[in-house]
């Protein structure tokens, strides 16, 4: 027992160790969304292209959509662009934008420039709806079921390793669900 | 190098001199309503400078969030769904002081445990040396003896024979 005693700071250095070493390697500034399993929060905004138009949730449903969150001012969103063109020509990924805080003259520029894979743009000059969906950064993408229900959330640049790592098993599976 | 010292200190006294405030722009009716609001501010994490509250920070997502505290404010909400509203959004995270539950009960009950367990050791330190100090006496009678004859200058009988 004394002996065992004795053993004691071993025990709890080993612990700790296993402990820390867990932690080494994970971002911390990735967040769990709270929104996951909750349909899209409520909105009306206008269509980027169309200011007439107006667009709510059931945009984002009857289909398994991307819901990716971007604006001009962002330098990722220009790196992911590129990628997202292949998902939307390419892969046949129906993509719907959230212009994040941005002026639509911006916007233009930006799609003029590097093509548009967005089927609509939903334009959130306020960045209410970004509020409401607890977008802290852009650029971020959300994987929304047939039902409008937020399944998956990716904060960061979105390139192959992501897609294939994790938005496409969450898409698949939300298309098997429904 | 005899400066050195002095002006380190310089520097650290400027340092509280450029300390900047977050520009307040919001408007209140009472001296206790913007003490309320300060200390919602302070006490709300932002997601995006993390380690920052939102009355610190300068980020865009930290303003959103003031906005949000002021206006849920002026329109009577408490500081419970103020914060509520804001944790349905961003999540947990943004609490500094997360409520206590069945997951967060051992981070707060932690300090209470350590300090019971420290006092324990301490009380079993202290009585275990007592212990053997009663012991160590009871048993040494004739070594003490010795001892004692050894530290006058005589020598030691047994040793001898």
């Amino acid at each position: 027992m004394k002996r065992l005693f004795l053993f004691l700071p071993l025990i709890v250095a080993i612990a700790v160790g296993v402990f820390l070493f867990a932690g080494i390697g994970k971002d911390p500034t990735r967040l769990e969304s709270v929104l996951i399993g909750k349909p899209v929060p409520e909105f009306s905004l206008e269509s980027l292209n169309d200011p007439e138009r107006r667009l709510d949730t059931s945009l984002l449903k009857g289909e398994v959509s991307l819901l990716n969150v971007w604006a001009e001012w962002c330098p990722s969103c220009w790196d992911e662009h590129k990628y997202l063109m292949r998902l939307s020509k390419d892969k046949g990924v129906r993509i719907v934008g959230l212009n994040y805080k941005d002026e639509r003259e911006a916007a233009f520029r930006f799609l003029n420039q590097l093509g548009n894979p967005y089927e609509t743009i939903i334009f959130d000059p306020k960045g209410k709806l970004g509020f409401d969906l607890g977008v802290y950064g852009a650029p971020e993408t959300f994987v929304i079921d047939a039902d409008g229900v937020v399944q998956y959330r990716h904060v960061g640049v979105v390139n192959q390793k992501v897609w294939e790592q994790e938005l496409l098993p969450v898409i698949n599976k939300a298309k098997g669900n429904s | 190098m005899r400066r050195f010292p002095i002006l380190l200190f310089a520097l650290f006294a400027l340092s509280f001199t450029v300390q900047a405030e977050v520009k307040d722009v919001y408007d209140f009716d009472t001296r206790a309503e913007e003490q309320r609001y300060q200390n919602l501010i302070a006490e709300l994490r932002c997601p995006k400078c993390q380690n920052n509250n939102i009355a610190d920070s300068n980020s865009a997502i930290s303003q959103d969030m003031r906005d949000e505290v002021y206006r849920m404010m002026k329109n009577g909400a408490s500081n419970e769904e103020i914060v509520d509203a804001l944790v349905s959004r961003f999540g947990e995270f943004v609490q500094y002081k997360p409520p206590v539950d069945r997951r967060t009960i051992l981070l707060w009950a932690f300090p209470a445990i350590a300090v019971i367990g420290g006092f324990l050791v301490v009380v079993g330190v202290v009585m275990r040396s007592r212990q053997r100090e009663q012991q160590g006496e009871t048993l040494s009678q004739e070594d003490k003896r010795k001892a004692e004859r050894i530290l006058a200058g005589e020598s030691d009988e047994s040793a001898k024979g």
